[in-house]
């Protein structure tokens, strides 16, 4: 298990994802605003990438006709709409069966990377800078 | 062949060998409403800005089933701008050089059919036509169009076809089964009579207005519901078609019902004999057992695929309607979108794949 | 009923003492109608020609309609207890009358006629055969009047259903209907929905079919409407306690239906957010089926896997369809359904639908 940085903050805008590649793994980060989430990309069902998923607030309803948005975030799928809980990694249509792996993700500015443990592998991290790190 | 899918495993990210295969249903867009202008006489351009172009959506320019997602696969829409499958370079690079697609057949979906100005409806459908050529078929040899033609008027539906004898870019009619009668009557026979001269399969494509309710209590109130009511377009084309004897006047008239699903296929040939047995007395045209026909002149594509909870299920219903009369089609670039590598969670022999990714479509398209 | 002396393998009768869910006893004509209406209407309609109201889609007057002597069995309680009861041996019958009471546009002379009809029903049919239920007629066009028409009958538990059409005035699942099911679910009736159709819309979305035999066939896309609406607006979760009932539907079909609506759902659900479960779930849970007629593969060996794939033998109840003509005889078990599902497809499957239905053993 390791921390690696994968991209700075502002490079994926609010409720969009971003494909990144972390030892040999094909991860989706999503911006939720005021914090980021990671799962594995490739949707379970076909195989879509998530990446290009929507992060969306949670529909419910209490009856018909009685709509609320909860604020469990989901990531919906860019092609069938199948919805990922982006905490658990679970599908809301079948959460036993279908889901993706969560990976823990966290926000660091640039000085503090600079003193590890995090791998840095592919660009250069600037000391004024917010970066994405995620746990592998 | 097990109880539930694997769906928790992580996927392979690389199938080991790619099988050329035929994508029987992609949907090419136009770049911008006018993108058609130039296709269209004069006479006709004016006629639309003047007048507009009625058909029986309630809504201009909207479809009052809101789609979601707008009905498309979120990462469809070309770097360029534009609509998804709009631009020739995308589809390339997104469907068909990744999935090895030998040929692709077009659904260039339009309001032509169905446009109430029958005579501003063939002009419409002809503008399609020669967009298909130009955007598309003839810029990247693999794909393939289907003729529009303004289904409601028999005579101008026929001339369109003619107009396109011997151009093989063209390998299918297009058909939508929302039509103002059943299919089977005989004011759409000469469409018939020149679909099978001509050697064109019918390909009929689910539409999305029409001029009846979409149930027969009324019209359904969510997408959910219309979304599925497709399905009953391409039955109710079916049921006409055989009872009212079109494939025994016109025996070698194929039929390819796209996009509709195919689980529901079995039971209602199961149903048709029952039925035709108690009562074919009232329908001497038909003069088989309906499901004969089924076998002999009837195809269906494999989108949007079915997913019963219990897998093996599928297997049951591919035993039943046999997998030679399924096609495989991916939708592109519609949300619903299958996808070649894992659309199949049920075992199925390699020559059993073989055939509804490739070579049943070959064979009843007479591609190659 | 036991099964250990009646289990025949394979087995080709009906259980003695099953439940028959769908018997379809003739329309009343006015003369049985006059003494259960209110003055103005006995004013009235003799001089406006309601008589017979007789459903072009449901057409039970024609030769090809009803089994040889089938139209004399469902004459009265009589000849019905002869012709099929008896034969039968079946604990009760259910009758459900179709007829065109639904097709009236007038919601008031509806309202009389479905009154005087299920007041007919219950003097010359139930009074007269402990052994007979009902389905209660109900004026769709009148809502309101339908509900009261349901709390009026709550006491007489020989009503167990209230009897909708296929293709009746409207979407089953809309909101209009609701007071209905508010009523009927309770009392506890069961919805029953009949083929047929009143033609308010064109039967198929490509207008009106040539032959009664494609109509016939084209029956299911009705039902199948039917149970997406009912899904859709939430009517399922809505009325948990109330169970929808297909009666003659072929209920094979039902599969095409459920998969796709399971399907759509994982990826629509947004648009409906109130339907929480797979739709397939809430149909497994919601919905029952009459066996007859049944669309069954020609392998009656392959019909434990179509039963499979409609969901399970608690959705089947058993029925004769008496006196609509089928390939072979009223009490015939169909040779598409295991002989071991045959106990609680004859019986408890229709007391766990009908919780109005008190079978003495």
């Amino acid at each position: 298990m390791g921390k690696h940085v994968v991209c700075r903050v502002d490079e994926i805008d609010i409720k969009m994802g971003k494909l990144v590649h972390v030892e040999g793994r094909d991860i989706a980060v999503f911006n939720l605003g005021d914090r980021f989430a990671a799962v594995s990309n490739k949707c379970p069902h076909e195989g879509a990438d998530l990446c290009a998923g929507k992060v969306f607030g949670f529909p419910e309803a209490d009856g018909p006709g009685c709509y609320r948005v909860s604020d469990r975030l989901m990531v919906r799928c860019p092609w069938h709409g199948w919805e990922f809980d982006l905490e658990t990694g679970r599908s809301y249509v079948d959460p036993n069966r279908v889901r993706v792996k969560p990976f823990d993700v966290s926000v660091s500015d640039g000085a503090g990377l600079a003193e590890g443990p995090y791998q840095v592998e592919t660009f250069e991290v600037e000391t004024d800078g917010k970066y994405v790190i995620v746990e592998v | 062949m097990t109880d539930t899918t694997e769906l928790v495993r992580e996927p392979q990210s690389k199938p080991e060998q790619k099988l050329g295969l035929v994508d029987c249903d992609i949907h090419p867009a136009l770049s911008t409403p006018g993108e058609l202008g130039p296709f269209l006489p004069l006479r006709w351009r004016e006629h639309v800005r003047e007048f507009g172009m009625r058909s029986p959506n309630p809504l201009m320019g909207a479809l009052p089933y809101a789609r979601i997602g707008h009905g498309m696969r979120r990462d469809s829409y070309p770097p360029e701008g534009g609509p998804p499958a709009s631009s020739l370079a995308f589809m390339q690079e997104q469907i068909l050089d990744p999935l090895n697609i030998e040929y692709g057949l077009l659904h260039a979906l339009n309001a032509g059919p169905s446009v109430m100005n029958l005579e501003l409806g063939a002009a419409v459908c002809a503008a399609m036509n020669d967009w298909q050529i130009d955007k598309w078929c003839s810029k990247d040899a693999r794909l393939k169009g289907g003729i529009s033609v303004p289904q409601e008027d028999a005579e101008a539906s026929v001339k369109e076809i003619e107009r396109w004898t011997g151009d093989d870019r063209f390998v299918q009619l297009a058909i939508v089964p929302k039509s103002l009668e059943p299919l089977g009557r005989k004011r759409y026979w000469p469409i018939w009579e020149a679909a099978e001269a001509h050697s064109l399969p019918v390909g009929m494509h689910s539409a999305a207005y029409g001029t009846h309710a979409n149930t027969g209590a009324g019209w359904a109130s969510f997408y959910f519901e219309e979304h599925y009511s497709f399905a009953h377009t391409a039955q109710t084309a079916l049921i006409s078609m055989i009872f009212e004897g079109v494939f025994e006047r016109f025996p070698k008239l194929k039929l390819v019902l796209v996009e509709g699903g195919f689980a529901w296929l079995a039971p209602l040939m199961w149903r048709m004999d029952r039925e035709w047995e108690l009562r074919k007395g009232e329908v001497p045209m038909c003069k088989r057992k309906p499901s004969d026909y089924v076998r002999s002149n009837v195809w269906l594509t494999t989108q949007p695929m079915e997913e019963p909870t219990k897998v093996k299920n599928i297997a049951h219903v591919l035993k039943w309607l046999g997998p030679d009369k399924l096609m495989f089609s991916t939708d592109y670039p519609h949300w619903d979108f299958d996808h070649p590598d894992r659309v199949f969670k049920v075992g199925l022999s390699p020559e059993e794949k073989q055939g509804i990714l490739r070579d049943n479509a070959i064979s009843v398209y007479g591609l190659n | 009923m036991t099964e250990t002396d009646t289990l025949e393998r394979p087995l080709t009768k009906v259980l003695p003492g099953a439940i028959d869910c769908d018997i379809h006893p003739r329309s009343p004509k006015l003369d049985d109608l006059m003494p259960h209406l209110d003055a103005y209407w006995r004013d009235m309609l003799p001089e406006r020609d309601i008589d017979r109201l007789e459903l072009t889609t449901m057409p039970t007057s024609i030769g090809s309609w009803a089994l040889p002597g089938g139209t004399d069995g469902v004459q009265d309680a009589a000849s019905l207890g002869k012709s099929l009861l008896d034969p039968t041996g079946v604990s009760a019958g259910i009758l459900n009358l179709v007829n065109g009471v639904q097709a009236l546009y007038d919601p008031y002379m509806s309202t009389a006629i479905c009154q005087a009809t299920n007041r007919w029903l219950a003097s010359d049919w139930l009074d007269r055969d402990p052994r007979l239920r009902a389905g209660l007629v109900i004026p769709f066009r009148n809502p309101e009047a339908a509900a009261e028409e349901i709390n009026r009958y709550r006491d007489d538990k020989r009503f167990v259903q209230i009897i909708a059409l296929a293709m009746g005035e409207a979407p089953l699942g809309r909101r209009d209907f609701w007071p209905i099911y508010r009523a009927a679910a309770e009392a506890g009736f069961a919805l029953n929905i009949q083929p047929g159709s009143i033609y308010r819309a064109s039967p198929t979305q490509s207008g009106y079919l040539s032959s009664l035999v494609e109509e016939q066939v084209h029956q299911t896309q009705g039902f199948a409407s039917q149970i997406a609406s009912l899904l859709a607006e939430g009517v399922f979760t809505e009325f948990p306690e109330m169970k929808t009932v297909l009666a003659g539907s072929g209920a094979g079909w039902l599969f095409g239906l459920s998969w796709r609506m399971a399907k759509d759902w994982r990826g629509a659900r947004v648009e409906v957010p109130w339907i929480k479960d797979s739709p397939d779930d809430i149909i497994a849970r919601q919905v029952r089926m009459t066996i007859r007629p049944l669309d069954a593969p020609p392998d009656p060996a392959d019909g434990a896997e179509l039963i499979d794939c409609i969901g399970s033998p608690d959705m089947l109840l058993y029925s004769s369809d008496y006196p609509r003509a089928h390939p072979d005889a009223p009490g015939t078990w169909p040779a598409e359904i295991p002989a071991e599902y045959a106990a609680q497809i004859c019986k408890a499957n229709a007391l766990a639908t009908y919780p109005r239905l008190e079978v003495t053993p």
